[in-house]
Formats: C-alpha cells, structure tokens, sequence
C-alpha cells in the first residue's frame, strides 16, 4: 500500500510509488491469464460476460420463435420454453450486465479514473474473476445434466422451484443456486476492491467531487451490491438446504403426486422477501453504472460540462439509499396488508424524483451543446429515451391498482426489458465504442458502429411497444403457447410474428457488432490517445493501451474537476483534469 | 426484516457521516486549484487494508442480520420447537474468548516489537480457534446422538446452518492468521507484519461478537424472552 503523510491540508499521496509495491507479471500465464492486472481482469471479466450473454441472447431467439409459430418446432417442447425463459432472465440479470458493469468497466475504469496505478487488493481481484469464471461454468454445465437447467423462473420462487414437475427438479436447481452462491462470493471479492479503490487510492487533487460520474454510478452500485448479494446469498444457502439436506425454511406442507411430502411449516413468502431484498436493487446495480457512463458520454460528445454535477452525484446516493426501501412492490400479488401496499407503493413512486432530475439534467447538458452524433453518443441518446419510456411504465406498474391486473403479462416483461434490459445495453453498448479505442489503440469501425445502432434502436422498439399492447389484452407471459383463449384475438399471433422478426433481425445486428468488435482490433483506423479529446484522466495516460502501472514515473495530479468543456478564453475545448491553471496575470 | 433495516440503517449513519465529510456541498467546477492548492484526497489515513476489512465486516453484518431477521420470522410458525442448547457451547465460547485474548496479545506485541510474543500469540489463538471449531463440531455429533437432526425441526436447521456458516468465516481468518503466522516465521520486521496482527485481531474480536449474539439467540431462553415481549406489547 500506499504510504500516506498528513499534512495541514489533509492526507497528500506521495506523487512517486516505490518500484516494489506494483505486482509484476514474470511469465505468460500470470501477464494474460492468471493475471492481477486490473485492466486484464476487466477484459476477462467483458469476454466471458459476452459469452455467457450470446447463449442468453440464442435463448431469447428459441423464445421468439415459439411465441410466434407455436408447435411448429418440434425441438422446443414446454419443459425446454420454461429453461429457456429462466436461463435467459438469469444470465442476462446477472451474468452478463452485473458482471460487465461492475467486473468489466469497474476494473478498466475505476483505477484509470481515479489515478491509482492498480486496485488496492490485486490479489483478491484476480480471485474475484476466477471465481466468477467458475460460477459461469456451473451454470454452463447445468445445460447438460439429466434433466437440464431449472426451469423455475429467474425468481426461484419456493415452493415450485424445487418440486418435480418444475425442469431441471433433479440437478438444474442445486447447479442454478450453486453457481449463484460462487457468483456472490466472486463478486464479494471484486466489490471490495472497487469501493476501497475510490475510497483510498485517489491520487492527488481528486476529490469526491471531482470524480467523473462514471465512478460515482459505479462505486454506489458496488455499495449497493455488497449489501444486497447477502439477501440472495442467505435464500440460496437455505433453499439447497431444502431441497438437499430436506429442511424447511421456505417449504410448506405439500403433497406432490398424492403423496405428503416430509416438508411442513415453512414459508415461501420468506424468499420471497429475501430474493427482493436483493432484486430491486438489484435493478440498480445495473442502472447506476449506466446513469454514471451516460452522463460522461454525453458531456463529452455533446463538448459541455454535465448540467448540475452536484444534484448528479446526490441523485445517485438518494436512488442508492431508497432502493432499499421498496422490494415489495413486486410483492403486490403474493398478498400483503393494503397498508404496506401503500408504503411500498408511495416508496416506489418517490424514486422517480430523484431519477427525473437526472432525466432533466442530461437533456439540459444537451441544451445548446456542440452535439457530435458519433456512435457512443447515438446509444447514449438512444439510453435515456428509452429509460424514460420504461420508466413511465414502471410508474404504471408502481401502483398496486394497476399492478395487479397487469402483473403476469406481456406488459410487465415490456416494461423491464425496456428499463433494465434496453436501457443499460445500449449504454453498454455506447461505452464500448466510447472506450474501445483507449482499451485497443483503435477506434471501431463508424460504419457498421451506426448500422448497429440504428437497427439495435428501431428494433428495440419494433419489439416491445407492441408487447406492451399485448399485455393490455391480457397475453400472459411466461406461457409455452396460447391456446383457445377467447380474449385473445387472431392479431395477436399476427403481432407476435412480427416481434419476432424484428428480435432476429436485431440478433444480427449483433453479430455485426461482434465482427466489427474482432475487425478493428486488427484493421481499425489508431485511435491516438484521446480520440474523443475528453478530460477524464484514462484519456490522459503516457501510453495507449495504458501500460501496466497505468501512469508513467508519476501520478497525476488533479487540478479540476471532470467536465471543463468548451471553457471560455481556453485554447482548446477541453481541459484536462490533470492541467495545471495558466497562473494569472496580475 | 425490521432487524435487517435497522442494521442497515446504522450502516447508513456511517455511510452518511463519511459522505458529510467529502463537502458534497461544493462547487467542484469553480474550484480550479493552483498547485499549492491541490488538497489531500479526502482519503482516510487508514490503510486501505483496515477499510477492506471494515468493508468486509460490513457485508458479514449484513449477511447475519438477514439470516437472524428469517430465523425470527420462522421462529414464529407452529411447528417450532426449539432445542436444548448442548452445555459444551459454554465451554466452546470460552475457547474463542482465549483465542480472541491471545491475538489481542499478539497484536499489544506487535506494537512493541516483541517478536517471539507475536508469534506465541498468533499460534495460541490459532490453536484455541481450531480448538473452537472442533468443539462445535463436536456439539453437533452430541445433538445428532440426542436425535436432533438437521430436517427434524426449522429450529434444528438454524442452529446448524448458523453455526456452520459462522464456523467458515473462522475458517477463512484462520487463513489469513495462517499467512500472518508465514510472514512473522519468515523473519519481517516488526513494521512489515503489525498491520496483518491487528487485522486478525479485529476480525478474531468480531467474530467473538458475532458468536456471543449468535448463542444468545440459539439458547431456548431466548424464545421464551421473545414470546414475553411479545405479549407484553400486544
């Protein structure tokens, strides 16, 4: 670590690190492999998130095809829809936009930001991404156990996730909360490094307030993660208890097949409440992240500082604090006392001030700004339409009035995948065309950066407004085919054969993402070391990619904060965080 | 949840203390520093290993109120039947009582450089947690003789689930006290091995906390106390 002095102004880093602190890699496998390099677990963290998220992405089109051609696949039976559906919710929930968010761009971002040379445990970290590896196997391998991958649902809900009947009842389940109990403990890891990161290892000058917000959406969403993962931890340890050991703390008396079970007396309400405990911040956890990144692209591609930096960062810790208090909202119909609906109800719908002033602050950081609608900047503005539209649904579904009818439709799987499925991708999305050329050395082809774009966004919509509508007549969701349903009319087949083409075909323009991402690293136009001529400190570092040790002899200092764009009397439009001002002239 | 919210509610004061602190009330795009005005960080003078720790201690808090939060809500169902608690667990916590006094041994050598007592206290208080674990282990094969079972009754399942899960956080800071004991064998100076003594010490400390709550909860009196209470407020 570090030695620090205390001085009269507080505690200064020493601008020079001795030599022997920084881990140094000896050989191939610890340079690329098992390395502690946090820029090298962040691009393994990304790839195997990737990976993961392209069999969920596959699953989404095994879905597709079945809401629209019922039985005309003889492959896709009921049992292989219900593992479908839940292997999809669950690797994109977790595997893919938890992992990348915080694993991928936490580990690239957060040192760089900051201007510390590495996280402050490297060891841990480098443990933290094996362990998440291993979390990823286990999932993968409940694909090809008797009986395949549980088929519960993302919830897991008890006492159906672990009886028979339910897919995967025989080894879907223990490998499902098995791997999600590695994935806790992996994260665990890996979230310790990210807040203690921002909290000691800071280089001079950078001040809370000085953090680009990127690192504040991520170190508030790691602090909501270690907080939360344990809700889900503890009801993934007793559910495997029920369903191995025979306890029950959520299994009731029950009788499957005729036959009474030896279960009795627990109660499934209690995961419920535990899951939720976890799941709704769970939703912030994604979108934090996505709130901090967008913030910074679109400052730095619209050339202007972000509008009301300060109510930025108190929105986020507010957004933090409160998504504790609201997870039984999606409780509405496990029954509950009206009068904690009404709490959880009035809770839900506060959350929406604070994000609305982030909604205005953006839109008025583009006010009259030089907007440059370069890739990054396109998803950005695709970002915060789309989180709008979602959470203008969410306010409908905040109600428990309305909720109740509408839960368990079409309309509740538009709305998420709107809020939390569309949303935080596409800002994913921006940010890797945003930090590829830092990452790499090259920018990503502009080309095929817009065709992705373009049919990604209009898709996005192509698909889900119309789900919206089909949950307002009542398409259940979850459901393996419709069936004689009299309220349901023949123009709802119609409507779901032109979702699903419209979800393959943006399916491709993935490929052509993941082409052009494997294309540039080879044939990409040098990027130089700050393409989108930004201030944050990542852009400013001696070497591009960054070396190892991130800083050459000395760390940055940091005279300002992140955003001077476009500054009255500079020479260019941007300034560095790390310029030192032009002394006045007396 | 009321005791996991409070718990979180006392994590928050810390959080919003520590927030009071970083002047989130300033005006970062009108403060350009000149060179000498470059502050500290804000960054704490405590090492970035202590915060770990603390961070971590935080999430072990978490972790153990939610799970004693569902064992008060189980707890409340007719099918309870709460156990004897085995008289071994008496003596069981002394053992970490001794273990956790032999590292704050260490740690008090540590700071003054007394080498051989650093390494006497940290295998003492190692010993004594291995002779801890073992002793828990041991209560556990008593109950099963006696027929209380893991799946006999919910009040079973909680004892061995926090026991069990509490004897693996040991485990790992036995671990860590293992490496700490490595460094000190290996020769360091005093300088170079205090930081890790007194981490395992916190921990030892907090685990000896952690046990205290967690026996005091397991033993049938408790039950009783929270049904008086219980009708004392109804």
């Amino acid at each position: 670590m570090v030695d620090t002095t205390i001085g009269a102004a507080g505690v200064i880093q020493p601008a020079e690190v001795k030599d022997v602190e920084l881990y140094h890699p000896k050989s191939w496998v610890t340079k690329y492999v098992f390395c502690q390099d946090a820029k090298v677990i962040a691009i393994q963290y990304a790839i195997t998130a990737l990976g993961i998220g392209l069999v969920a992405l596959v699953l989404s089109w095994l879905i597709r095809l079945q809401l629209a051609f019922p039985s005309s696949f003889s492959a896709i039976g009921p049992t292989d829809y219900l593992q479908f559906i839940t292997m999809h919710g669950m690797i994109m929930v977790i595997y893919l936009l938890t992992a990348l968010f915080l694993g991928g761009f936490g580990n690239y971002l957060i040192p760089l930001m900051v201007g510390a040379r590495d996280m402050v445990f490297p060891y841990v970290n480098m443990l933290s991404y094996w362990v998440y590896l291993l979390a990823v196997l286990v999932l993968v391998a409940s694909f090809f156990m008797p009986g395949g991958p549980t088929g519960a649902g993302w919830t897991l809900y008890p006492p159906q996730a672990i009886l028979s009947g339910t897919p995967g009842q025989d080894w879907g389940i223990i490998l499902m909360l098995a791997s999600l109990i590695l994935f806790i403990i992996g994260f665990t890891m890996g979230g310790l490094n990210y807040v203690v990161t921002v909290l000691q290892a800071r280089t001079r000058g950078m001040t809370m307030m000085r953090l680009p917000l990127t690192v504040w959406g991520i170190f508030m969403a790691t602090v909501l993660a270690l907080l939360a993962f344990p809700a889900l931890f503890v009801g993934c340890v007793m559910m495997l208890f029920d369903r191995i050991l025979g306890t029950s703390f959520f299994m009731p008396a029950i009788v499957e097949m005729g036959q009474h079970l030896k279960y009795g007396g627990g109660s499934p309400l209690l995961f419920q409440h535990l899951f939720w405990f976890f799941g709704h911040p769970e939703v912030y956890i994604v979108a934090l992240p996505a709130f901090g990144i967008v913030s910074d692209l679109i400052s730095t591609h619209a050339r202007k500082n972000i509008f009301g930096y300060r109510m930025m960062v108190w929105a986020i810790i507010v957004i933090g604090a409160l998504s504790f208090l609201v997870w039984a909202h999606h409780m509405y119909v496990s029954g509950m006392n009206p009068y904690f609906g009404f709490y959880f109800a009035t809770t839900t719908l506060v959350i929406a001030i604070p994000t609305a002033i982030k909604v205005y602050n953006w839109v008025l950081t583009l006010w009259r700004g030089d907007i440059h609608l370069t890739v990054p900047m396109l998803f950005a503005l695709s970002f915060i339409v789309t989180f709008v539209n979602g959470g203008l649904t969410g306010l409908f579904l905040g109600n428990p009035v309305v909720d109740v009818p509408l839960s368990d439709t079409m309309f509740v799987v538009a709305h998420f995948h709107m809020v939390m499925g569309m949303a935080p991708i596409f800002v994913i999305f921006g940010a890797i065309y945003h930090w590829y050329p830092k990452v790499t050395g090259r920018m990503m082809n502009e080309a095929l950066g817009q065709f992705h774009f373009w049919v990604s966004f209009l898709g996005a919509y192509a698909i889900y407004f119309p789900m919206h509508y089909l949950g307002l007549l009542g398409v259940p969701r979850r459901y393996f085919e419709m069936g004689d349903m009299a309220f349901i009319p023949q123009s709802a087949t119609t409507l779901n054969i032109f979702i699903t083409m419209a979800a393959l075909t943006v399916g491709f323009a993935q490929m052509v993402f993941l082409f052009n991402l494997i294309w540039s690293l080879f044939w990409g136009k040098p990027a130089g070391s700050n393409p989108w001529r930004a201030t944050t400190l990542e852009w400013q570092t001696p070497e591009t990619p960054p070396g190892h040790g991130n800083w050459g002899k000395e760390l940055p200092v940091v005279y300002r904060w992140a955003y001077d764009y476009s500054v009255p009397g500079a020479k260019e439009d941007f300034v560095p965080q790390n310029q030192p001002p032009t002394p006045r002239a007396a | 949840m009321s005791i996991t919210l409070l718990l979180l509610a006392v994590i928050g004061a810390i959080a919003a203390w520590w927030l009071s602190q970083q002047r989130l009330m300033s005006k970062p795009w009108l403060e350009v520093g000149a060179i000498d005005d470059v502050r500290g960080t804000g960054a704490s003078p405590v090492p970035a290993a202590t915060v770990g720790l603390g961070v971590f201690l935080a999430v072990v808090v978490t972790l153990f109120a939610l799970l004693i939060s569902a064992y008060f809500m189980r707890m409340q169902t007719a099918d309870w039947a709460q156990m004897p608690a085995p008289k071994l667990l008496w003596f069981n916590t002394g053992l970490l009582i001794l273990s956790s006094v032999a590292l704050q041994y260490a740690q008090v050598a540590a700071r003054r450089g007394r080498m051989e007592d650093v390494a006497g206290g940290l295998v003492a208080g190692g010993l004594l947690a291995l002779a801890f674990m073992a002793g828990q282990l041991l209560a556990w094969q008593q109950l099963n003789a006696e027929g209380y079972f893991l799946a006999t009754n919910p009040a079973n399942a909680f004892f061995y689930l926090l026991t069990g899960l509490h004897g693996l956080h040991l485990l790992g800071g036995l671990v860590a006290l293992a490496l700490t004991a490595d460094k000190v064998w290996r020769g360091l100076e005093p300088g170079q091995v205090r930081l890790s003594v007194r981490l395992c010490a916190i921990y030892w400390h907090f685990l000896l906390a952690l046990w205290i709550v967690l026996f005091t909860l397991l033993t049938p009196w408790v039950g009783d106390f929270a049904t008086i209470c219980r009708q004392l407020l109804t």
